[in-house]
């Protein structure tokens, strides 16, 4: 038995500095709510579709945003990516998230992905394979909580909460009320290897 | 979690749910438009099978193709085999074949543990002689706990065939493990000798077990492994072991009917019964396959083991 097999999401706290406070993360998804109405015109057909573990709960939190200002409901959901990634081989089996794709289904929809750090950008790159075996939207697009940069695949986002310049050293963690008892986003030092 | 799955036994608690949450998940991808998932792709798992077999072999092999695996289906039947060639010539020639995962069904006891020290991969018992079949086990608990809700708890009988039975010592170790009581019935001749050092209660009497029961699970008779008169005649057996009409009325309200297949109805079980929306044998098969590309995934998964500490930082790092 693996150390990391056994291990279940989400992981365990970083400390360091917090470069994003709770009031922060709330006004930055307000803004990116009022964005994605923009950009599609009232958000009619859009679906957010949070990744695993974190993405989850801020598109929930992006979709209560939507219901609010246009006054209908936005289906949010879960898009779970573990079984697509590029690192299968490298790294122990991972536990699967869950997928839950809203009930009208993403043919024809603007689905829009939300995750809580953009990075290597492979985590967007395995969700883009899963999307395609669900269903055809009619286009994809990409919220982020943080850009921290380095991105190792043309990948970029269309709404971005905050863009975090970082050294790869470093260590990007956002900490959400559903899965960590807290808002804040922390910049830590990797532990020495 | 071990490379290989040999024996019920190995799987810690944490490791069986790990196994029958990932099912869970798997599960649900096969209702999607495209069942296949591209977690295995370039991998080869090799089906190798010594013994005849139609669910567990075609469940295999469905479970490693959802997965994008590469088949290669191997009976003995028509190989080498028939022209004697010994287990371990024929895992050196899987070996260098390059096989990521070999899935052994062998009518020896023990021929998976052998294969396991010969080969790179992973190798998975898909059923060794009388000894176990722990996939069979892992589906029959996720099966449990999908109709039932729970294991913690859960009174199973197992009835019929325990001596000759891989299927029932995998369920008694893995439902041990799972938190579940087990109840063996059985005649005393068709109960192992060493029956009272496993972890679970013994009875001869069927009808007095079911009233508190949650899961019935009826073996088949194996007459193919008896060289023996184990009981009178199997017109005497039905009735005492059997489990009709009049049985299945005896269990309680939410109670479930299970059986590994392949059934031998009027004998250990009715066809009313097996028939019965409380038989979950036709499920049984369904979820087999998604339990079955649970345990080649983690196995497959963690076949090139990094230390815990680096997969630990790129857990964060992500």
């Amino acid at each position: 038995m693996t150390h990391a097999l056994g291990q279940h999401r989400p992981s365990p706290l970083v400390d360091g500095k917090v470069v994003l406070e709770a009031s922060e993360i709330a006004r930055a998804l307000t803004r990116i709510a009022h964005e994605i109405l923009e950009r599609t015109d009232g958000a009619g057909d859009v679906v957010l579709l949070g990744v695993p573990t974190r993405g989850v709960p801020l598109a929930q939190r992006l979709a209560a945003r939507l219901a609010q200002v246009e006054g209908r409901p936005a289906p949010a959901g879960s898009l779970d990516v573990t079984m697509y990634r590029d690192d299968l081989r490298l790294r122990p089996a991972r536990a699967l998230g869950h997928t839950d794709v809203p009930a009208s289904g993403i043919d024809g929809k603007v689905v829009v992905l939300v995750d809580d750090v953009l990075y290597s950008g492979r985590t967007v790159r395995a969700a883009l394979d899963a999307l395609s075996d669900l269903g055809r939207p009619r286009t994809v697009q990409l919220a982020v909580l943080v850009d921290r940069g380095h991105r190792e695949l043309p990948i970029r986002a269309d709404y971005v909460g905050k863009n975090l310049p970082t050294s790869q050293r470093e260590v990007v963690q956002v900490q959400l009320t559903e899965t960590d008892g807290q808002d804040a986003v922390v910049l830590g030092q990797a532990a020495a290897r | 979690m071990n490379r290989h799955l040999i024996s019920a036994a190995d799987l810690s608690r944490d490791d069986a749910l790990l196994i029958l949450d990932t099912a869970e998940e798997l599960a649900q991808a096969a209702d999607r438009p495209i069942r296949k998932l591209p977690t295995l792709r370039g991998r080869t798992v090799v089906n190798l099978f010594f013994e005849d077999s139609t669910r567990t072999r075609i469940s295999f092999e469905a479970a490693a193709k959802r997965l994008s695996a590469d088949v290669i289906n191997f009976s003995a039947k028509g190989s080498s085999v028939a022209k004697g060639e010994s287990l371990k010539d024929t895992a050196l020639t899987l070996e260098a074949m390059g096989a990521d995962a070999v899935v052994i069904r062998h009518q020896a006891s023990g021929a998976p543990h052998r294969l396991a020290g010969w080969v790179r991969g992973s190798v998975i018992n898909a059923g060794d002689g009388t000894h176990e079949h722990p996939t069979q086990a892992l589906l029959d608990a996720f099966t449990m706990r999908r109709r039932l809700g729970h294991l913690e708890g859960l009174r199973v009988v197992i009835v019929g065939d325990v001596l000759h039975s891989r299927v029932a010592r995998s369920n008694v170790l893995l439902l041990r493990t799972l938190g579940a009581d087990v109840t063996l019935v059985a005649p005393p001749t068709l109960l192992p000798v060493a029956v009272s050092s496993w972890p679970c209660e013994v009875s001869y009497d069927l009808s007095g077990s079911l009233p508190k029961t949650d899961v019935v699970m009826m073996l088949r008779v194996q007459a193919e492994r008896m060289n023996a008169a184990y009981f009178p005649t199997v017109r005497e057996y039905s009735r005492r072991y059997g489990l009709d009409a009049a049985r299945l009325a005896l269990l309680p309200e939410h109670a479930i009917v299970m059986h590994p297949g392949p059934m031998n109805r009027g004998v250990e079980i009715a066809a009313e019964v097996a028939d019965s929306p409380r038989s979950t044998i036709v499920e049984q098969v369904a979820n087999g396959v998604s339990v079955r590309m649970a345990v080649l995934y983690l196995l497959l998964g963690n076949a090139m083991t990094v230390p815990a500490s680096a997969a630990e930082l790129a857990e964060v790092a992500r």
